[in-house]
């Protein structure tokens, strides 16, 4: 019935409450609602605005959308794309998951690693991915974010890190648990050498990526609104038996408690990693 | 006797098990008790100090689920928060400037899943002493002792050498968590158990522990008394390697962990 659409779009300001109507969805350019104020807006729109709302909601997006968003044109080189995981403790229906998880999010893993220049600035980039069983840390992702910390240590390159995850994969065992020890490892040597790791929490970052690599940053970014914690919420309910108070594990909570530096929306982000970038060039010890 | 995973599971969350006190009590001499993190307030689900193992001068953090139910509420039941694990990095670090190994006693079903929790950093407190620990300049055991629950547990345990007695458990997940995410159902723990391969057996194999200590004559003065020497043994050992190779191997040991090459 899409072609009826026309008797029901708005035929001046006032029918949309005197807000600037949103342009008609071309077929091209889709309309896509944001849930939190339901407004449509045309997809070319969001794109121009890094996929967030006027309202100030920022869209869930893919790693390789956000490498767009924040490195320099064709300045991204891939690594590690063959570190993928295995199946270390024979979890039943875990191949399945990571092949439909493969096919859903186009990734080998959930996180995309590679040098790139921001700002003309060379660095180690890692962003995890939210549509690969939600950015999940298995053996691949603790292995490939293992490898980038070693070869920027190598290279002396600062790391720049987006984390959107559900914790360690329950998949892997013990083997994943192991990857916050392992990771945290990494990053403690990258550190020592006096190069700088930023990391930039989106929604949401929980659970084992919150208590290593995510909260071991020398600047901790977030984007507004974005769930970061380590216990769920669900649980936390569950065993208090309290309700939670408003806000709770939230960027801004976060930033309020003294556990991240600043709140940073998209849009603004690639120009405050070039200032950061700038500021520390030279900065390591060697 | 074989226990199935869930059994053991069982077996290790028994109140009947001696608890991380019971093991400082029977395992170090002279021990003095150090309180607080400096930053908050002390943890008593985490209890640290210094003392002796044989003539050797540790440091000594252990977490205590208690035996009672006064003991279990006032140490909440063994669930640290983050100043206990603030607690156990300071008397590490304090450990590491004095030359003095540190002994671990392992067990929890893991970090305090609590609103103040979440206000004072839990994922940021776990997180740091990770990262201090791969850099610690001193020898670290830890021992899992009952259950080795997730981030809560490997806190405490990124260790030179990590011993799990024979019915401890250690898992990413609880049995029972794991089955309600995956399957909709705790009452598939049972199956879970057994899929998680938490068992000091399953450790072992994974490479993940060093040693399973057996449980003949659990927490009688023979079973502390070999653990006790074990443990001398292995100190000794240690610490005949530089501060250098010592983190070194450390970082090598769990760098093996899930290694790829490509």
């Amino acid at each position: 019935m899409a072609f009826l659409n026309f008797l029901f779009q708005p035929k001046n300001e006032l029918e949309t409450g005197g807000r600037s109507a949103a342009p008609a969805a071309a077929p091209d350019d889709p309309l896509k609602t944001c849930p939190n104020c339901h407004m449509d807006t045309p997809v070319s729109i969001l794109r121009e605005n890094s996929y967030t709302c006027t309202c100030g909601y920022h869209f869930r997006i893919r790693a390789r959308t956000r490498i767009g968003l924040i490195t320099d044109p064709d300045s991204f080189t891939e690594l590690f794309t063959e570190t993928a995981s295995d199946d270390p403790i024979s979890f039943p229906g875990y191949s399945e998951k990571l092949s439909s998880a493969r096919s859903r999010s186009q990734e080998s893993e959930a996180v995309v690693c590679g040098t790139a220049t921001i700002g003309g600035h060379r660095c180690c980039l890692f962003v995890m991915e939210p549509n690969f069983m939600m950015g999940s840390m298995g053996t691949a992702v603790g292995e490939r974010i293992t490898k980038l910390f070693e070869y920027a240590l190598e290279n002396a390159l600062p790391v720049i890190g987006f984390t959107v995850s559900g914790g360690a994969r329950m998949q892997e065992g013990l083997f994943s648990l192991m990857q916050m020890a392992k990771t945290s490892g990494a990053v403690r040597r990258h550190s020592d050498a006096g190069l700088l790791y930023v990391a930039l929490l989106t929604n949401p970052t929980t659970g084992g990526v919150t208590a290593s690599f995510a909260m071991e940053a020398d600047i901790i970014l977030a984007e507004p609104g974005a769930t970061v914690g380590f216990a769920g919420a669900r649980v936390i309910e569950q065993t208090t038996l309290r309700p939670l108070p408003k806000g709770f594990q939230t960027s801004e909570f976060l930033l309020q408690h003294g556990f991240a530096d600043a709140i940073v929306a998209r849009p603004e982000q690639k120009n405050v990693l070039i200032s950061l970038l700038g500021m520390h060039e030279g900065s390591d010890a060697k | 006797m074989i226990l199935g995973a869930y059994e053991t599971v069982k077996t290790a969350r028994s109140g009947q098990r001696p608890t991380g006190a019971d093991y400082v009590r029977n395992t170090i001499s002279g021990f003095f008790e150090l309180h607080g993190d400096r930053r908050f307030r002390d943890d008593p689900a985490i209890l640290g100090g210094v003392g002796y193992l044989k003539d050797l001068p540790v440091t000594v953090i252990a977490i205590d689920k208690g035996h009672t139910a006064k003991e279990r509420i006032a140490r909440n039941f063994g669930a640290p928060n983050p100043e206990g694990y603030r607690k156990a990095l300071r008397l590490m670090k304090q450990a590491e400037k004095f030359h003095r190994p540190v002994l671990c006693y392992v067990d929890t079903s893991g970090a305090y899943c609590g609103i103040g929790a979440e206000e004072r950093g839990q994922g940021q407190a776990i997180a740091e002493n990770l990262m201090e620990m791969m850099a610690l300049k001193t020898p670290v055991i830890s021992v899992l002792i009952g259950e080795g629950g997730s981030g809560g547990a490997l806190a405490l345990g990124v260790a030179d050498r990590v011993w799990m007695m024979e019915n401890a458990v250690y898992s990413v997940i609880s049995p029972e968590g794991c089955a309600s995410i995956l399957w909709k159902d705790a009452s598939r723990a049972p199956q879970a158990a057994e899929q998680l391969q938490l068992t000091a057996s399953c450790c072992l194999k994974n490479g993940i522990v060093e040693s399973v200590v057996p449980e003949d004559g659990l927490g009688s003065p023979d079973f502390y008394g070999r653990l006790t020497d074990a443990l001398y043994d292995e100190f000794v050992s240690l610490r005949t390697l530089s501060a250098t190779e010592l983190t070194h191997r450390r970082y090598e040991r769990f760098r093996a962990m899930g290694r790829r090459r490509d």
